[in-house]
Formats: C-alpha cells, structure tokens, sequence
C-alpha cells in the first residue's frame, strides 16, 4: 500500500471540501486522488493490491448519524447510503415490502464484510476481473486506460456478456443494485453545489471506449441515500452461483411484479452477474406486461432479455444459465405467498 | 461422547480434547511469524510477471525513494547460494529453479527481486514501486501447448521406478466380454494453507535460526545449511505449530535460504512474509493430469483386464511426478494389467506434494471408470467392488497386511441409506433439485519412518516427551502425548510434548500421513526403555517373569497387545529402587524392512519412508468407502453436495477425536476438489490467474450440510508398534469420483474432466 492522508468528516460539506479539494487533476472519479472510505471492503482491498492508488482517503462514516437511516414511510423507502448491508437485509419491513432488496443484500458477500460494507459503497464497488485486480498484468482498460484488455481473450469466466465493449468486458459484481435499478430507485447525491437525484439506472456508465469511467458521479460527489417509490411485496433475487454462500453471482435477476387478478400489471426485471454495469432487462418487461403468465411466457421473457448478449470464449454458458435464471424468478415471484 | 468426540470401539485410544486446544481457541499458539525477534528488517518479494524469457532491466529509482528501504537483492547483488538437488534425487528441495541466480525466468511468478526495508509497509511499497523490463519468450502452459516435451516417467524421476504390469494385458482386454475405455482430467490446484509462506531468519553469531512453518524441520535445517555452505548443526528451525501444510511446506522452497543469506550480510533478522498470490508461484502445487482408463471384465463382473496411463504436468528442469499407477493396479483382484506414467515439461514452477498426491487424481479415474463399468454390467457398483475385491495385490501377489475395504462399503452404505436409492438415472428428485448418490473406495498407503525420541520421567510421574514431529492440525501433540501416558502409566495431563524444533531428536517428514505411526512408534519404544529400567530396579533382570517382560514391552507380543495387557507400575517405588528422581531415555527407532542407511538419513535430514507396496512380504494399505448425495438444481445447474458419508478402517485410532477432524476434512476436501478447485491458467502466458481467496473457491459453511465419519474397528499387527495407518490423507481420496458418480445417477450425464462446474451440465 502506498503512504496516503486520513481524514475524517465530521460533516457533509467537509466531506466533500476535502474530497473536491483533490477534484482539480481533472481525472475520472476512478483514478481521483482522494477517495470516500465507507466499510472499506472494496477500497482498502484494491489499495493493497495495488491497483487504486489514492493519496487522501476521506473517511465518512462519522456521517452515518444522518446518512445511516432506514426509513420505510406508507408509500416509499428511503435508505441512507451509509446503513450496513446487515441492518437493511435483516430489517422487518424491508424483508415484508422489499423482499428482493432484503434477499440482494442477504445473499451478498460474508456476514462479516455485510457486517462492515454499506449501501452507498455496495453500489459503488468495483469489478472483479482478476486482470484489473492485479498490477502486473499491464493491460486493462479499465485501470490503464488504452492499455487493451486481458480478459477479452484470456480467462473470462466471470466476464460479462451484455453492455460489453471492445475495450472491456467487466462484469458489474454487485446484486443490490440490480434490486435498485429494477424498482426505479433515486440516489441522492451531495456534491459541492448542494444536493442533486438521480435515476438510479443513470448512476452506472458501459465501459463503452473509456472503460475507467464507471459512474457519473464527479469527484466531490457523494451518494448520501436511495429511495424507492412504491411497495413491492412480490419481488424475488435469484442468485446462481458457484457456492452456496459467499459468492458473487454467475447469474441473477431482481423481479419485481404487480399482478392482478392473474394480469401482469407491471414488471421489473433486472440481471446481475452478467452485465457490465446493473441492467435492466426492458424488452423482457415489456413482454411480460399485460400478459397472463405462463412458463411460455417466461421463457420469451428471458429469451428478450438476452437477445443482443455476446459470449466469449469462457462465459458463454452465462447466456443460457441466465435465462433459465429470469424464467424461474418470475416462476416464483407469481408463485410467491404475499 | 459427542459426534465430535466419538466413542472409543476396540483398538481406539480414547477421544481426548485436543493438547493444544486452548491455546490455539485463545490465539496463544505462536506460529512461525508471531515469534518475536529483536530489531528486525522486513523483506518483500517482486515476482515476475512473465513466465519465461529474462530481466533486462530494473528501475528501483522510485522504490529506492521509499523511506525505510535498506536494500533491494537481485541477481546482480544476491549471495552466492550452493545449489541442493531435488529432494528426490536425494536432495531437500522442492525445485532446483534457483531464483537470484541469473536474469532468466523460468516460471510465473519467479522471485526476482528481494526489498528490504524498516517495515513490511515500506518493503511492500518499494516493491509495488520497482520496475521491471523484460524480454518475453513464448511460454508452454500445459497440456497441448506447443512446445511442451513429453517422455516416460521411468528413467528420469529416480522415486518412479517402475510401470506396474502383470500378466497379458492386451489379449485379455481384446477378449473381455465387456471392454471400458475412457479419459479423465484433473486439474491444477494449490493447497492455500491459512498461514502464509512466511520465513524469519535470526542470526547469533554464526547460529541460524529459522521460524518458519515448515513440514520438516530436520530437511530444512540440512537444506539450507548445504546452500549457505555451513555446518547442519549451525542450523535451527522452530514451529511449535504450523498453519496447514498439506505437503506444500514438506520440502525446503528457494526463499529459505535467500532470507538467511540476505540476514547474514545485513547482519540483522529478516521477516519475510508473502502475499498469498505469492504463495500460488514460490511453492509448489498439484499439477493438472490426464488419464486413459481400460478395464475389461467378464459378464459377471470379473475384472480380466485393466490398464492405467497416466500423465502429469511439471517443470521444465524437474520431473516431479506422482504416480499413482502404484496403487490403482493394486487395488483390485486382476490378473492382467498394465500402466504406463508420463511427464510433460511445460514453462510451469516445479509441482510437489499436496495431500494424498497420487491418489487423489489416478483414484479419481479408477474409481470413475469402476462406476461406469458397474452401469455397463448393470450391477450394484458396490457389488462389482466385492466381486473384485482382494487379499492379495495383483502386481506382486502379495498379501493385504489387513483390509477392510468391504467392511467400510457396507457399514457406509447402512448409514448412508444407499439401499433406498433407485440405480435408474435420473429417477430422484425434490422440488427444484435432481438428487443422486454415489459411492466410491478410498485408500491410502500405511507409510512410517525412522525417528527419534527422547522421554524423560520423573519421580512425580511427571514426563516430557520430546521428537522433532509437526503439528500440522492433525492432532501430533495429542496422541503423542497420550501414547506416553498410556505407555508409562502416568496421568496425561502430566504429560508435556515438544515438537516443531529441529533441535529435537529428528522425526520424518509429517508427509504420506506417515506421523503418527512413525512418532508413536518411536515414543513407544523409548517409554519401553524407561519402564524396562525401572523394573529391572525393581527385580533383577533374571528374574524378570514372563508377564513382566510383557508388560515392559520386550516380549514377542506385538506392543498394541502388551499394552492392553499392562499394569501400573509402582512409579515411586522403582525410583527409590533406582535412587535417583529422573530417568531419562533416548531412542531410534525404524520399522521392519528400512533401509540400512536409515538412521545415518535421519539425522541428515533425508527421508527413509517404508510402507505402502514397498513392503517385502507384504503390502500395507488404510482403506474406506464414501457415499455422496448431490442435488442438481433443474433450472439453474448448480451442483451442492448435502450430504458425505465415509467409512474408514485405518489400524489402531489413536484417537477417535482428532481421526474424525482429519476424516471429516478429508471428505470436505474432496468434495471441494470435485466441485471447486482449480487454480486457472492463462495459457497464452502460462501464468495463474484466481490466486486468492476470492476467486480460488473453496467450501464454505454453507457448502457442507452434512457429514458423517465412522470409523471402523481394525486390528493390524504387521505394520508398526503402534498398529496404526496413517489416516491423514485417506478422506480425501475417492470422493471426487463419488460425486461425478452421484451426479450421473442425478442426471445421466457422465462428467470426466474436474472441476465440474454447472456450466458442464447439460439436462
Ligand atoms: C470476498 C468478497 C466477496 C464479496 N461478495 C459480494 C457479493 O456476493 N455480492 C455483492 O454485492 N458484493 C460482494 N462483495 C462486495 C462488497 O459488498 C463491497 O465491497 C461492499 O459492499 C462495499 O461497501 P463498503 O462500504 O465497504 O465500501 P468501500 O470499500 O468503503 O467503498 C467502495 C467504493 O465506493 C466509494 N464510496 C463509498 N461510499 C460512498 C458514497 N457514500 N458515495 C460515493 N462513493 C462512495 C469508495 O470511495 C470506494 O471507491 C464482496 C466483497 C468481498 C471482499
Ligand atoms: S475486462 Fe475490463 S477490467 Fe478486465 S482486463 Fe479487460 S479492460 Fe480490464
């Protein structure tokens, strides 16, 4: 690890001085040389290895007095960016109204990390491709802009298969955010000019041809809270993987569904594990709404939402995996007991 | 009893708490890199990025700026090291790819560079600073790359003496009414102990010391003594306890002597401690095989025919190999076979040990293919393994010293529940998930060596015990501890146990699960000295009866039985007999058929193992059956294993406790090394890519719903005083084929290439 400046902040607008102070190099929020430490599980892990190198951290937890609430009001949910991914997954009424925002985050990571991580860093979090994890590979995109790409050809098991680029193919490892792009969230964010919302589905960014641009956050800019509008008691996370704990996705998909008297009235469906930024399966909503269902009807479903999927040559399995995925999580968000 | 702590069945020592129980709960067990050491320097390593071609250049301005850096060791600058050879070729080493010594780079991962700093936070960052150019040269990955060499194990490794063959293999297997011919892979795996590689070198004048977790003190203390060019008794190695080991530390690596020699000029201790990736290149690993299995039988079931060949991957300059032929031509009743082992020299870091080496990957095949053989014949897999099984091997036609390979098959499947299984594929099922059982013989060669130990008594019935073995999580302490209480008579928790020092009477290589056999054996032997002293105090050694000499252990009777047929002896009194308050003894001991040369080897570090099919008139083998359940999710393809059942007839258990842990684990491996384990390769530049924690899977919690040991009693008095086989490396044999055989009956599909992953499924 490389010597670097601590600073906690007391308050947002110091955080955020402290963070926009570092702001003027003019680099993408990646590569900014002062970053915010929440739970630290993703920071300081890509610290030792090397492979984020900043020179001041901004420690902002002393914020989670204002910034840790888990509010569930009569129509919506707020929840701060600073609350554990324990806390949120263990709560009563999120578990009740939110089950698939309960299950991402329960069927995330250790309870140890779950235990340390937070919203606002789980969203945050970066790729696992073990290319970018590790410095003596030279090129990465991602990490060495205009350097190539590793993984296009090499050991891509992981990889992701839709939102690719030329550049990268970077799976987006996190299985919240696939619950919060698929109920329409809104991050707030707090920034040198006040506060500002965002959809969250405009939070990530495709690697497209500049792969180390992840987020459209700025450097000085801080998530501060989520909000959900709406109850969603049938909404199911299914999450296929290696392990049975302790493992992040090889495929998944957040569901929610509003049916009525057997009619699909709306529908959320969001993939994890083999896209390149949270995705939101559109086509496959715009199926299945106003439709009864069926398992015919699943399977076209899953079949849209991966129509313009690209595999490789070790993650193409990830293309038929994740279709049996979405058709059997709309299996049992019909099925499911409200 | 608890199921942790299982009764004692005949010939079971009891199921005592672990001796090193409360200090490793409470974290006051000190591994290797919690000794202290005065003022010490940190080292960091720099490995290379490529895995063939040479360093050209490096850049240290940037490192050198890092404040606290001491010294950056290359080639340029390194002490001069005298080469050892492999330990094989009757050296200590685990490779003889001696990194420091010129530019060029042999493997992935190749220690190129030596920071030496004030911290571990300074050394890493300069090392993270250096930078390095090279030119690459086209490397050979593994199998199937080009530019790899193949040949015959026969003739370059001198431990892989001959190919197994009996009878006429080719005309019975033409004329076999049923004829099997399949292939099988295994992949390349680490071993990932917990603790990492780490190395601290002290120097007292011209004494070394050495903390280092290591597998065997004696052979690294002689090792790095030979590269350094000093005297072996200048030498020390410490652990009192080792975080795993597996076999990845049982030979010396390159950074031992490095560290030392690096110590020595800088006049000042040096901790090293690698990174885990690190870990995956400076050591050695299980290297990827292949294997072409024939069998041919008759309609009954009859095993007429059955060849096994096999190859392994390893270094360009070292042909490591396993060889497993040695046993799976032995494990069956067949009179004609044949086997043939080879190498293929790829651009890849030297392999070595890593539990139960052999039989994991060549079991794997065998027991594979008996699986398919038994759906070719329409048979009751456990069925063909009865109508096959033997008292005597094959290859040499001798005698099985004791097995109880059928015992285990049937006692594991009453407890497994295998009669309730309906043989058609794909006929069981729950909800979501396909579910199929499998079963599977497991095996392991009984194995002991020459070692040392030194007891001493004291009037008090207090007693130290005192042999250079390994506690490696096995249990060492514990039943060493507990074969000196039985054996003197004394309480045991008036029994202290020193092990892990190379300044103790030598003990082998805790490697082969050759431990417990050979250091209790050997303990045995000098608590029989002691007793046989204070009885002769007591009465005249002419007078000694029948039943005294039995019960001080130097009669005919095998010791096991003597032992049962002890009586205290009257402490106090002996020692007033003798009149002096302590009595100690020293002792060699080496089983029946070592080699002459075999204590002189002791203390110079070299390993006389004897056991296995090795043996002269015989041939001495652990065995045990496994039973599986695994569940295929029909839509998703993910494969979870609820359930592992293992039945294992291993000689004496010395302790029910600490053989059930080394069981279960054993199973919880080799489920793992069905399922989850691989380390990946990027061929196009022959360099591993998940070393970590988080991309090299293995099981966690969650992964293991259910697993169950039992242990069978087994009487063996033709191995060693203690009666004991060793047991450390039986589990995880076997059970890798158990699953691929559990998930054909889930799902019809045969899977021959590990690990199986869900994207291998196909239903
Ligand atoms: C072994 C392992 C397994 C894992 N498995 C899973 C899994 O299965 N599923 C899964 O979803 N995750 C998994 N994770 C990832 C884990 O969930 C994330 O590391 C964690 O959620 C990050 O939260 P944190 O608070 O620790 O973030 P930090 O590490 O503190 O921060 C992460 C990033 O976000 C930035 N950041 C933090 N807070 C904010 C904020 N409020 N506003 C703007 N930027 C911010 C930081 O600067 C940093 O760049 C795993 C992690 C590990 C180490
Ligand atoms: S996939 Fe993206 S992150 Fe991985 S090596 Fe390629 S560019 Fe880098």
């Amino acid at each position: 690890m490389r010597p670097f400046l601590y600073q906690r902040a007391t308050d947002p607008d110091m955080a955020v001085q402290a963070l926009s102070a570092a702001a003027a190099a003019n680099n993408p929020l990646t590569h900014a040389s002062a970053q915010p430490l929440a739970g630290g599980t993703t920071l300081i892990d890509l610290m030792k290895l090397d492979v984020m190198r900043p020179t001041a951290i901004v420690d902002i937890n002393p914020l989670a007095r204002g910034w840790s609430a888990i509010e569930p009001g009569r129509d919506n949910l707020r929840l701060g960016a600073l609350a554990r991914m324990s806390d949120v997954a263990a709560h009563d009424e999120i578990q009740r109204n939110y089950p698939v925002i309960a299950n991402s985050l329960k069927l995330a990571a250790s309870a140890q990390l779950r235990n340390m991580a937070t919203l606002g860093g789980n969203v945050m979090q970066r790729t696992r491709c073990s290319y970018f994890r590790d410095v003596s590979y030279e090129n990465c995109n991602k990490r060495n802009p205009g350097s190539g790409c590793a993984a296009m050809d090499g050991v891509n098991r992981m990889h992701a298969v839709l939102g690719v680029s030329d550049q990268c193919i970077a799976t987006y490892p996190g299985d919240f955010a696939q619950a919060l792009i698929a109920l329409d969230a809104t991050v707030e964010i707090t920034g040198r000019s006040g506060s500002r919302s965002l959809p969250f589905a405009e939070l990530h960014k495709a690697p497209g041809n500049s792969p180390d641009i992840e987020t459209t956050l700025q450097p000085g800019e801080l998530i501060s809270a989520f909000t959900v509008s709406g109850r969603w008691p049938r909404s199911v996370y299914l999450k296929a993987r290696d392990r049975q704990s302790y493992e992040f996705a090889l495929s998944s998909a957040a569901i929610a569904l509003d049916v009525q008297d057997g009619t699909i009235r709306d529908a959320r469906v969001a993939l994890g594990g083999v896209a390149t930024i949270p995705w939101r399966a559109r086509e496959a909503e715009a199926l299945l709404k106003g439709q009864k269902f069926d398992d015919g009807l699943a399977q076209r479903a899953a079949d849209a939402a991966f129509a313009d999927a690209r595999g490789r040559r070790h993650n193409s399995f990830k293309i038929a995996l994740g279709k049996c995925v979405v058709a059997r999580a709309l299996q049992q968000a019909v099925t499911m007991e409200i | 009893m608890t199921a942790a702590a299982p009764e004692a069945k005949a010939n079971m020592g009891r199921p005592v708490p672990r001796y090193d129980a409360v200090s490793k709960v409470t974290g006051r067990a000190t591994y290797a890199s919690d000794m202290p050491l005065a003022n010490p320097a940190y080292a960091f390593l720099v490995t290379s990025a490529i895995s063939k071609g040479r360093v050209d250049n490096f850049d240290f301005d940037d490192a050198r700026a890092v404040r606290g850096v001491i010294d950056i060791v290359t080639h340029q600058n390194a002490p001069k090291l005298k080469e050892s050879k492999l330990f094989s070729n009757g050296g200590y080493a685990g490779t003889t790819i001696q990194p420091l010594k010129s530019p060029d780079i042999a493997h992935d991962g190749q220690i190129i560079a030596v920071v030496i700093a004030e911290s571990y936070e300074a050394a890493r960052e300069a090392a993270n600073r250096v930078k390095v150019g090279y030119t690459v040269a086209a490397p050979s990955a593994t199998f199937d790359s080009p530019g790899t060499t193949t040949a015959a194990a026969k003739g370059q490794n001198s431990q892989f003496k001959e190919d197994p063959k009996v009878g006429d293999f080719a005309g019975a297997f033409e004329a076999a009414e049923i004829q099997l011919t399949v292939s099988y892979d295994t992949p390349t795996q680490h071993h990932n102990p917990m603790e990492l590689f780490s190395t601290s070198c002290a120097w007292i004048g011209d004494d070394l010391v050495i903390y280092e977790p290591s597998q065997y003190v004696h052979g690294l203390k002689n090792g790095v003594a030979e590269q350094l060019g000093i005297d072996a008794d200048k030498v020390r190695v410490v652990n009192p306890y080792v975080g795993g080991g597996f076999g990845s530390r049982g030979s010396m690596t390159p950074r031992t002597a490095i560290i030392a020699a690096i110590a020595k000029r800088l006049n000042r201790p040096i901790k090293l401690v690698p990174t885990r990736d690190q870990g995956f290149t400076i050591t050695t690993y299980r290297a990827e095989t292949r294997h072409e299995i024939k069998l041919g039988a008759s309609r009954d079931g009859k095993l007429v025919a059955l060849r096994h060949e096999g190859a392994e991957v390893s270094s360009r300059p070292d042909a490591y190999c396993v060889g497993g032929t040695k046993t799976t031509t032995r494990l069956y009743a067949c009179p004609n076979v044949d086997s043939l082992v080879s190498i293929v020299r790829a651009d890849r870091n030297t392999p070595g040990f890593m539990r139960s080496p052999p039989e994991v990957p060549y079991l794997f095949a065998l027991e594979s293919a008996m699986d398919e053989l038994a759906v070719k014949l329409d048979m009751d897999p456990v069925e063909l393994r009865r109508i096959n099984d033997t008292t005597t091997e094959p290859i040499g036609g001798k005698p099985y010293t004791s097995r109880s390979l059928m015992a285990c098959f049937d006692e594991a499947a009453k407890a497994f529940g295998w009669a309730q299984r309906s043989p058609q594929p794909k006929s069981m099922a729950e909800g979501d998930w396909l579910i199929g059982y499998g079963c599977a013989a497991t095996c392991y060669p009984t194995q002991m060596g020459p070692a040392a130990a030194r007891v001493r008594l004291q009037r008090d019935s207090r007693t130290r015990v005192e042999i250079a073995g390994h506690e490696i999580g096995t249990g060492a302490y514990t039943v060493i501890a507990q074969t000196a209480a039985e054996r003197l008579g004394v309480p045991l928790e008036k029994v202290a146990v020193f092990i892990g020092d190379s300044d103790l009477p030598p003990a082998p290589v805790a490697g082969g699960s050759n431990s417990t056999a050979s250091t209790c054996s050997a303990v045995m032997m000098v608590c029989d000295q002691i007793r046989q002293r204070l009885f002769k105090a007591v009465m005249p050694s002419d007078s000694l009866t029948e039943k005294a000499k039995e019960t001080v252990g130097i009669s005919k009777a095998p010791s096991t039985q003597a032992a049962k047929s002890d009586r205290p002896l009257d402490l106090e009194k002996a020692f007033d007999a003798l009149g002096v308050g302590v009595v100690e003894e020293y002792g060699e001991w080496k089983p029946e058929g070592a080699p002459l040369d075999s204590f002189r080897a002791m203390h110079s570090g070299h390993v006389r193992l004897v056991g296995g099919h090795q043996m002269k008139d015989k041939i001495a083998y652990a065995f045990g059956a496994e039973f599986v359940e695994v569940r295929v999710n029909r839509f998703t393809h993910e494969i979870r294993c609820p359930r592992l059942v293992g039945a294992f007839a291993a000689g004496r258990i010395m302790n029910p406790r600490t053989a059930r842990s080394q069981l279960m684990g054993g199973l919880i491996w080799g489920m793992s090394s069905a399922l989850l384990e691989a380390t990946e390769i990027d061929e196009r530049n022959a360099r591993y890519v998940n070393d970590n924690f988080a991309d090299y899977l293995v099981p966690v919690n969650a992964d293991v719903a259910g697993v169950e040991v039992i242990l069978l009693s087994e009487q063996d008095d033709h191995i060693n005083p203690a009666g004991a086989k060793g047991l450390g490396e039986l589990a995880n044999v076997g059970t890798n084929a158990a699953i691929c055989n559990a998930l054909y009956h889930a799902t019809g599909q045969r899977i021959r290439k590990l690990p199986v992953r869900l994207e291998n499924i196909e239903v």
